[in-house]
């Protein structure tokens, strides 16, 4: 049975639907998921912190919790600044092992080659969405170069990544999926 | 190691941070436990090791300093970053004052925090890897009590460790200090015998009448003074090891003797004509040059060719000068122990100084000289001048109307002996005296305990 995986624009602007369908098919291509588009208007605007000018992810994560998502996994996906208290700002967070996650485009635009958004642009939305969404699946960061699960703290190490599992984190995923009940 | 056998401790009054923090490193595989003050963080660093502690500074009741220095009392290699929101200049420099690995000023970057956690790493990696190849190496380079890198060693110490296996007389030959008495030692050690005794007798230091009843006994009124039976270090050795020492300098008749007991395996005691069976593996050394004097008919051959079954040369420390740096630090590290001081190591050019020196007195001297720079050194390395090596350190020689001839002698046969490093030989054939003779004038000025427990060998 294939694992159900709802991807959601809870962002300011109005949501890209390119981007939106082509995180999607990748989604489905990796995790061998049923991808669909949430629409909902529901915005965490309690997760803005006035002091950072920045939205907390964690808020956000506990949001798409506490509220009751369609099942499966969610990911949320955003045009605003994300950050957890010790840090500047994260490109996401997830739930390791859990349902929820959330990714920020806000970052990834830069040194694109362009101040509007691009194909590489678009790409660099689609690894972190895979990224995040593998944590919900138990995957740790990878030490493979080229994995979609290796750590980036820039969009050079972003850049720097596969849209694809390695063979390890490939395995770990059937295992994970397995234990869980789903077969692909 | 693998990541989650990096074990971090997030200390932090604010559970919002403890979570973000402990859930993005987690990510990482890391291992992560969280404490929400300093004496509840303290008992986890009693409880466990951590690889790291990632410590706030501002927290109620004991703040990060304090968590800080506590824990570096109870595990000094773990690193401790401070996490302040209000970084200035005063608080790094107490928090790296106190011991702090790093500190953060919050919120940091993710890069930051990431290349910090991965340095650390890294370099608690090495140290660990740095601590495991110093064992390995120092196993390969072991035989027993022995440390030799050199290629001359490791070949004796091959030699040796199948000598331990046979039940084959062994004849160890080398310069006074050079370990012989521990080579012996090795070899009884490593072979079949090790549970029974191990018998050293130092055939020179004795006359010929003293040292036959030393090695056979003697029965009730054999001679003057023998009031009671009293067995020999041969049968005290029985089922083990007996190691003659100096045996080049064994008088025709103990030679004969010893011939007969290694031929027969048997011998009568002193005074008595009941034979007395042992089994006893004989290990013997000598500095002197057996074979010549076989050939000056000062020993005989018969019984040379019975000792000489597995000949071991133990080379002079000046043809292995590359174990210097390797004994110094083996030397060091047991006087630390033995002694009330506390070395950390020795100068460059201290070391220079000991590679260039010839070692007359073998690795005895050196480890006397050591002993010498571990008591006279002001700080914590032993420098050049520490080691009474230097030309200008050397007293000269005083004349003082004062002295009795006594007291010239007992100076002059101390101050040889600490030239020849504790080595009786040297010092003997230095003082153009035999070594009996030499050990009387020891024992006479009571100097023989003050070298003895230095030596390294016989």
């Amino acid at each position: 049975m294939a694992i159900d995986v709802h991807l959601w624009w809870i962002g300011a602007d109005a949501a890209n639907d390119r981007l939106m369908e082509s995180s999607c098919a990748s989604v489905e291509h990796v995790f061998r998921a049923r991808t669909r588009v949430y629409h909902s208007t529901d915005r965490p605007l309690h997760a803005f912190d006035v002091r950072r000018q920045q939205h907390s992810s964690t808020t956000i994560l506990k949001w798409l919790v506490s509220r009751g998502h369609p099942g499966g996994r969610i990911v949320a996906m955003t045009d605003v600044d994300l950050f957890i208290p010790v840090l500047t700002f994260v490109y996401g967070e997830a739930q390791l092992g859990g349902t929820a996650a959330v990714v920020s485009t806000a970052r990834l635009l830069a040194d694109s080659g362009s101040p509007r958004p691009t194909s590489l642009f678009d790409e660099r939305v689609v690894k972190e969405c895979i990224h995040e969404l593998g944590h919900t699946f138990g995957l740790l960061h990878c030490d493979t170069p080229g994995c979609v699960m290796t750590r980036s703290v820039n969009v050079i190490e972003v850049d720097a990544k596969r849209t694809a599992l390695c063979e390890d984190c490939a395995i770990r995923y059937r295992e994970f999926r397995q234990k869980d009940g789903h077969h692909e | 190691m693998s990541k989650e056998r990096t074990r971090i401790l997030v200390v932090d009054d604010e559970e919002i941070v403890r979570e973000s923090l402990s859930g993005w490193l987690e990510k990482d595989g890391y291992t992560l436990a969280t404490a929400q003050d300093g004496p509840s963080a303290l008992e986890k660093v009693k409880r466990e090791r951590w690889s790291i502690l990632l410590v706030d500074l501002k927290m109620p009741g004991m703040d990060g300093l304090h968590v800080l220095e506590a824990t570096k009392q109870i595990q000094a290699d773990v690193a401790v970053v401070i996490m302040t929101a209000y970084a200035t200049v005063e608080t790094a420099v107490e928090a790296m004052k106190a011991g702090a690995y790093d500190y953060l000023v919050k919120p940091f970057d993710p890069e930051e925090l990431s290349l910090m956690m991965e340095k650390i790493v890294a370099q608690q990696q090495l140290v660990r890897e740095n601590v495991l190849l110093r064992k390995v190496l120092k196993r390969d380079y072991r035989f027993r009590d022995f440390i030799s890198k050199s290629s001359a060693m490791q070949k004796v110490f091959d030699v040796a460790r199948s000598a331990a296996r046979s039940q084959s007389t062994v004849l160890i030959l080398g310069e006074s200090g050079t370990g012989k008495e521990l080579a012996a030692r090795a070899i009884h050690a490593e072979s079949p015998r090790h549970g029974a005794p191990f018998v050293a007798v130092s055939c020179a230091a004795l006359t010929e009448t003293l040292l036959e009843s030393e090695l056979f006994g003697h029965e009730k009124g054999s001679f003057t003074g023998a009031f009671a039976r009293r067995k020999g270090k041969f049968e005290s050795a029985h089922g083990g090891t007996l190691f003659l020492d100096e045996i080049g300098d064994i008088s025709p008749k103990l030679q004969l003797d010893l011939l007969r007991v290694l031929e027969d395996r048997t011998f009568c005691r002193v005074g008595g004509s009941e034979p007395v069976e042992v089994d006893v593996r004989i290990v013997a050394a000598t500095n002197r040059d057996l074979r010549k004097a076989v050939d000056e008919g000062q020993f005989r051959d018969d019984l040379f060719y019975r000792l000489n079954v597995i000949p071991i040369l133990l080379p002079p420390l000046r043809d292995r000068r590359e174990d210097i740096p390797l004994l110094v630090e083996h030397f060091l590290e047991h006087l630390n122990v033995e002694t009330s001081r506390h070395i950390d190591g020795i100068s460059s050019e201290a070391l220079a100084l000991l590679m260039r020196h010839d070692w007359p007195g073998n690795v005895r001297e050196l480890r006397n000289v050591l002993e010498r720079g571990m008591v006279v050194a002001q700080g914590s390395l032993i420098m050049p001048e520490d080691l009474g090596l230097m030309p200008s350190q050397r007293q000269p020689n005083a004349f003082d109307m004062g002295l009795t001839l006594d007291e010239v002698e007992h100076r002059h046969v101390a101050a040889v002996l600490r030239h020849a490093g504790g080595n009786v030989t040297q010092a003997a054939r230095l003082l153009d005296i035999d070594r009996v003779t030499l050990y009387n004038k020891i024992k006479k000025y009571g100097l023989r305990r003050t070298e003895e427990h230095v030596g390294v060998d016989s």
